[in-house]
């Protein structure tokens, strides 16, 4: 358990890092790549990029350490990197997940280039190969053009890349898939041998190529996909020992594709639903957790009554709609708030602490969470809280103040950027609390009630006139 | 519960019975009291269960945003609050020209409750503050009526107000509007100063200006509290009543009053330059020159007194016909003659639809039909006669300021449909002293009828709980004249009725025997009796039925969001929250959106973006601005909003969906109000006939107005007739284009529609001239006189 309280500051993390570097063992161009293959996967405002490396110790001495290269606006737009290494072959194939951090190289080529490492299990000898699998997850990657649409016009946009692998390694054959969400690509840049076959397109298999080489290409597409972002989302988990965790989770949405232009006709839109506004979007779907209750959902003028809750024993799910179509560049602000029983999430752990096991995540599907803020209230008079979270968070204390506290209420604040649905895991905050405070609120009540009739009894009972 | 202990304990001895049951009664009418604050509290409570908790309609949302205002700022910066985001570009002094008192009191008690670290929002305090403040309402009136006619009346009286529909109708929870504390500081007010009246005491007297500066704080209807008083006091003087607890209810009240009032910023020196307050102080001279005479008569034998009187009657009119000439020429020198445009409409009911259209157009201004008499105070129009009677056996101090105040209020409900709220309390009052007087009379013949009761004591000693109450009325009344006779300083009030309570039995009995011989001789037939005090119950069950479905029904609808019941099921019409969430945010931060005055207030709070003007309508000559901008052609129009800045225009269109109260149906006031100032723009030209129509036979006028075109662009394409449903009928003139404004927004339903203003076009040769030329052609008279007319260029 302890070992997985990774949840560290990040200049720390550098540190280390660097630290590690400056004794690295294994110089790069230890590897060579002896085959890659690379599926880009466009078909939504997530792009999803799984790459295939089969690594080869060319060199000498045995090395754990595999550098993976990618351009600075990609590290921009880099919301995931996961890597995992695959053992067996064919049906029986097993994956171990790696440890994956970025890093900088002393010899670092003219283009500036970012790099991350991969830390394999076990150090690979001389001459040995392994396959690792790698998920790159990008975000707001897709720049549409035209910038502006009209209602009636649908979205169009760029996608740039390069057609070869960028790797610090001499890659001997590699091949790239770009799968388009629909068979309308209204260009590509073509690099033979290059095909395009249905919604895929094939760039390769282009053998031996050196280290560092690249080939920009771009590609023009239709993405109607809603290209729905929240630009910030605060959730609060309020925890009330007396049975309830009560969530209350606040969007800023906002539509990110190709700006709306000009006219925004009604007439048009609801009886050419075909043709018109393809790539705004009305509904939104939340799953929620099983057992929830209360369910609201409104923003600061008021209740919005389109929404609809389906609950079974799984999961709920509630499809809201927000006030008004989307349209690119239109924002809507609304808030969830729902009520879970304490039971499903609070556990006690073995050295009498208790621990509130949760998602990591938005329940709005397929979102991206430009910046997502969780803030966990404990209740008051618990000590002690520490957050463990599977990936690297920021994370700071405040104290919040809600019905009738006196000393406050300990809030965990978790702040994570960029986040993509692929993050979504658990993550538990660990804190101390005694029963007894429990009660306080109520004895406090109980106590200035109680003032309140005695002085009421010593009123009446004294005369305070002065002529008798 | 409390009669058969009652029974027990009055073996021993009359004085302990009384006491016991004096305590009984007081827990009694206490728990009484608190469940009529709680039935007043959640009768309002309909439309949050209903609907949602939600500011209703438009001043509210005002209201709410002032309180906003007050709670992030602080109280400093709200007194100097200039608002530059209403009636652009001149803006408005908030801070000087509201009345603070209900922002103010929502602020505290918001502040109260975080500070004691409960995290209510500023809104959900400003949905509720009405019904709390109702239930404070509903105990005011109990201590009013029991000021007037003992605790029996009273809690009756404060159970009617409590579920009155006319009070309901303003203070539903979300009904965030002055007049939801005005009441209550109306009925405290009167009620502090009957007190004062009653009992002399100048400790209630400063009670009573510190209530009557908080209904000065609240609503602009303290005037008439400042009439109204005075005129008691006068009625008092008149019949022969005055006192010295008359002078020390009056005088305080003034000079205190007056101070008090013109510490309030909108109020100001108004409380003693116009012509509302004057009366007050001509009532203050009386009143002074009687307690002089007074005073002289107690000194000088009746001989000499003759004398003095004659002498100073011959000088003294003669000096008051000279000032009140002085006045009457002051006063004359003025346009309005001192009056402000809503008092004058109160005198002259009249007045308003002659001059000012923009006090007509307002529908609760107009006079009320019967049926709204009806349905808004619903069986007590009938009790209210019975009251007044009750009032005159006997008639005191208190109960001729009952009757007053009841027969005044009469005439202004007449007048205003709005101002039937003051009328409400008045006739609970009364019905409530008529329905206590008449359970007594048929409760005590039925009881004096009774078999087995044959001794005065055990009638006394039988007597149910309804009867405490009785007992107590009895006991005020006779502590009446001991007070008074005594002269006594200030003292706890439980401390008199423990000196009451220590009578001598013998008084006690006397008055014991006295009340059975009365008894006697009000008895009517037992089965009479009966009958009748079913028929009151089942009059009252009425007005309690009435009440809840009134509340629940009629006047629980927070108005920007409608709802219908059809066969499918519920259909919720939320468009306007709609639009306003589209307006905050999908245009800039600094945009001006033009619209009718009616929804300035929601716009400014809910969209949060800057209006031209808003139902405050302190400036006629902006509203006939944008009246004429709506009621003249695009271009025209473009040109008057683009003047003005505006970015947005913003219509409500309610043809789609059958929505009666939209702008079209509004038009012919916008018409009104922009011809009223700006000449060129003439009503009967959108008259056919003397009909205003918008079908085939409108004229060309109506359809080339923009109103007409914002609200039906591209309306055809929605069922191919364009039939609009309020007007049930097809409009005039269906496909157009807009040449200068462009669709921006529609709402779901199409209630409310927003057109931005396309900016102005690069000038093209060939193309600009020609269209020059046509448009010249057609409607050059009508241009030129725009140009000349419009304000703001």
């Amino acid at each position: 358990m302890e070992a997985r309280i990774r949840a560290r500051v990040n200049l720390a993390l550098t540190f280390f890092a660097l630290l590690f570097f400056v004794a690295g063992s294994s110089p790069p161009r230890q590897f060579v790549i002896s085959n890659a293959e690379r599926r880009i996967d466009l078909s939504s405002h997530i792009i999803n990029v799984h790459l295939t490396l089969k690594v080869e110790n060319a060199g000498t001495r045995p090395a754990s350490e595999v550098v993976l290269a990618l351009t600075p606006t990609e590290v921009d737009h880099l919301a995931m990197v996961d890597a995992s290494a695959i053992k067996g072959k064919r049906k029986k194939t097993t994956s171990l997940r790696l440890e994956v951090k970025p890093t900088e190289l002393p010899d670092a080529p003219p283009i500036d280039t970012k790099y991350f490492t991969i830390y394999l299990a076990n150090p690979l000898n001389s001459g040995e190969s392994t396959t690792l699998e790698v998920l790159y997850v990008f975000t707001h990657f897709l720049e549409p053009f035209p910038a502006e649409i009209a209602q009636s016009e649908s979205q169009l946009v760029f996608y740039h890349d390069t057609a070869l692998i960028l790797s610090s390694y001499h890659i001997k054959q590699q091949t790239t898939f770009i799968k388009t969400p629909s068979t309308k690509v209204e260009s590509f840049i073509r690099m033979e041998p290059t095909n395009r076959v249905g919604t895929e397109i094939k760039y390769g298999p282009y053998e031996d190529r050196p280290p560092y080489s690249i080939s920009p290409i771009h590609v023009h597409f239709e993405n109607n996909s809603p290209f729905a972002v929240v630009e910030e989302l605060v959730q609060e988990i309020e925890i009330s020992h007396w049975g309830n965790i009560q969530v209350t989770e606040h969007y800023k949405l906002i539509h990110a594709g190709a700006r709306h232009k000009g006219v925004f006709s009604r007439v048009d839109y609801q009886s050419r639903q075909s043709s018109n506004g393809a790539s705004s979007f009305r509904y939104l779907l939340a799953r929620l957790p099983p057992r929830v209750h209360s369910v609201y959902y409104r923003d600061e003028i008021g209740n919005i009554s389109s929404s609809h809750l389906r609950t079974d024993s799984l999961k709920s799910e509630l499809q809201i709609e927000p006030r008004y179509p989307l349209f690119g560049g239109w924002k809507a602000t609304f808030v969830i708030g729902y009520g879970l029983p304490l039971q499903d999430f609070l556990f006690e752990s073995s050295d009498d602490k208790r621990y509130l096991n949760f998602t990591f995540g938005c329940p709005l599907i397929g979102m991206v969470v430009d910046k997502l803020t969780i803030k966990v209230v404990l209740p008051e008079g618990s000590t002690d809280p520490s957050p463990v979270v599977p990936f690297p968070v920021e994370h700071h204390l405040e104290a919040k103040y809600s019905s009738l506290d006196v000393v406050g209420r300990t809030v965990v604040v978790l702040e994570k950027k960029n986040f993509v649905p692929m993050h979504n895991s658990h993550f538990q905050v660990y804190y101390s609390f005694k029963p007894i405070f429990m009660l306080a609120e109520s004895l406090m009540l109980a106590s200035a009630f109680f003032m309140l009739f005695v002085a009421c009894v010593a009123y009446i009972h004294i005369d305070l006139s002065i002529r008798k | 519960m409390a009669a058969p202990e009652a029974s027990t304990a009055a073996v021993p001895t009359l004085y302990t019975n009384n006491t016991l049951r004096n305590a009984f009664g007081g827990v009694l009418s206490f728990f009484i009291l608190l469940l009529i604050g709680v039935l007043a509290f959640s009768i309002r409570l309909f439309s949050v269960i209903k609907y949602e908790s939600v500011i209703h309609e438009f001043d509210p949302y005002f209201n709410y945003r002032v309180t906003q205002f007050l709670t992030k700022k602080g109280i400093y910066e709200f007194w100097n609050w200039f608002d530059d985001r209403t009636w652009y570009p001149l803006g408005r002094v908030i801070g000087g020209t509201v009345y603070p008192g209900l922002t103010l009191t929502a602020g505290t008690i918001w502040w109260l409750l975080n500070s004691l670290n409960i995290p209510l929002s500023v809104e959900t305090v400003c949905v509720f503050t009405a019904p709390i403040f109702s239930a404070f309402a509903s105990w005011a009136t109990y201590l009013l009526t029991k000021e007037v006619k003992g605790a029996g009346a009273g809690l009756t009286s404060a159970v009617l107000l409590a579920m009155v529909p006319s009070y309901i109708s303003r203070s539903v929870a979300g009904s965030y509007d002055n007049e939801a504390v005005a009441i209550f500081a109306l009925i405290f007010t009167f009620y502090l100063y009957l007190k004062t009246l009653n009992t002399g005491s100048l400790f209630y007297a400063t009670l009573n200006s510190l209530a009557y500066f908080y209904m000065v704080c609240s609503w602009g209807g303290y005037t008439f509290i400042i009439n109204l008083i005075p005129m008691h006091v006068l009625l008092c003087i008149v019949t022969g009543r005055y006192s010295s607890r008359l002078y020390i209810a009056y005088a305080p009240l003034v000079v205190l009053g007056t101070l008090l009032a013109a510490l309030v910023p909108v109020v100001g020196f108004n409380a003693v330059m116009t012509s509302e307050h004057f009366a007050s102080f001509l009532v203050f001279i009386i009143i002074h020159v009687v307690a002089f005479v007074y005073y002289i008569k107690g000194i000088l034998s009746p001989k000499m007194f003759k004398v003095a009187v004659t002498l100073v009657v011959t000088v003294g009119l003669a000096v008051c016909c000279a000032v009140i000439a002085v006045l009457i020429a002051l006063v004359a020198s003025s346009p309005t003659k001192g009056w402000s445009g809503r008092s004058l409409s109160l005198l002259d009911p009249t007045y308003a639809s002659k001059y000012i259209p923009i006090i007509a157009s307002v529908s609760e201004h107009q006079p009320p039909t019967w049926p709204s008499y009806f349905m808004d105070i619903n069986v007590l129009a009938f009790l209210v006669p019975a009251g007044i009677i009750a009032c005159f056996l006997p008639l005191s101090d208190a109960s001729s300021f009952v009757v007053l105040y009841i027969a005044t209020s009469v005439y202004f409900s007449g007048v205003m449909v709005r101002l039937m709220l003051v009328l409400a309390p008045a006739a609970c009052i009364t019905s409530g002293i008529a329905l206590s007087e008449a359970f007594d009379v048929l409760t005590g013949s039925i009881k004096f009828q009774l078999p087995g009761v044959t001794s005065n004591a055990e009638v006394d000693a039988g007597e149910t709980s309804s009867d405490t109450s009785e007992a107590q009325t009895d006991e005020v009344k006779a502590e009446k004249p001991d007070d008074t006779s005594k002269n006594r300083p200030l003292k706890k009030s439980k401390k008199k009725e423990r000196e009451l309570a220590e009578n001598p039995p013998a008084k006690a009995t006397a008055k014991a025997k006295a009340k059975a011989e009365k008894k006697r001789l009000l008895a009517l037939p037992l089965e009479a009796s009966v009958i009748s005090l079913l028929l009151l119950v089942v009059l009252g069950a009425f007005y309690v039925v009435h009440s809840v479905w009134a509340a629940a029904e009629a006047y629980s609808a927070p108005s920007i969001v409608l709802t219908t019941r059809s066969r499918d099921g519920l259909h919720v019409f939320d468009d306007f929250r709609e639009a306003y969430a589209w307006l905050s945010h999908n245009t800039d931060v600094n945009d001006k959106v033009a619209s009718w005055w009616d929804y300035g207030y929601q716009t400014t709070a809910m969209a949060n973006r800057t209006v031209i003007v808003d139902n405050n309508t302190w400036n006629n000559t902006h509203i006939a601005t944008v009246g004429t901008a709506m009621s003249s052609p695009e271009r025209a129009a473009w040109e008057i909003f683009h003047s003005l800045d505006v970015k947005y225009v913003l219509v409500v269109f309610g043809g789609l969906i059958g929505y009666p109260s939209d702008d079209i149906n509004k038009f012919l006031w916008m018409v009104r109000i922009g011809g009223g100032v700006f000449p060129h723009i003439k009503e009967p030209d959108y008259l056919r006939d003397g009909q205003y129509r918008i079908d085939s036979q409108a004229t060309p006028t109506v359809l080339n107005c923009l109103m007409y075109k914002l609200s039906y662009y591209r309306f055809v394409e929605t069922d191919g007739k364009a039939y609009d449903r309020v007007r049930r009928t097809e409009i005039g003139k269906k496909y157009f284009k807009l040449t200068h404004f462009e669709e921006v927004f529609t709402t779901h339903h199409w209630m409310v529609r927003i057109y931005k203003l396309k900016p102005l076009k690069n000038r093209i040769r060939g193309k600009a001239k020609k269209s020059k030329l046509k448009t010249s052609s057609t409607s050059s008279s009508k241009r030129s006189g725009t140009k000349k007319k419009n304000p703001w260029q």
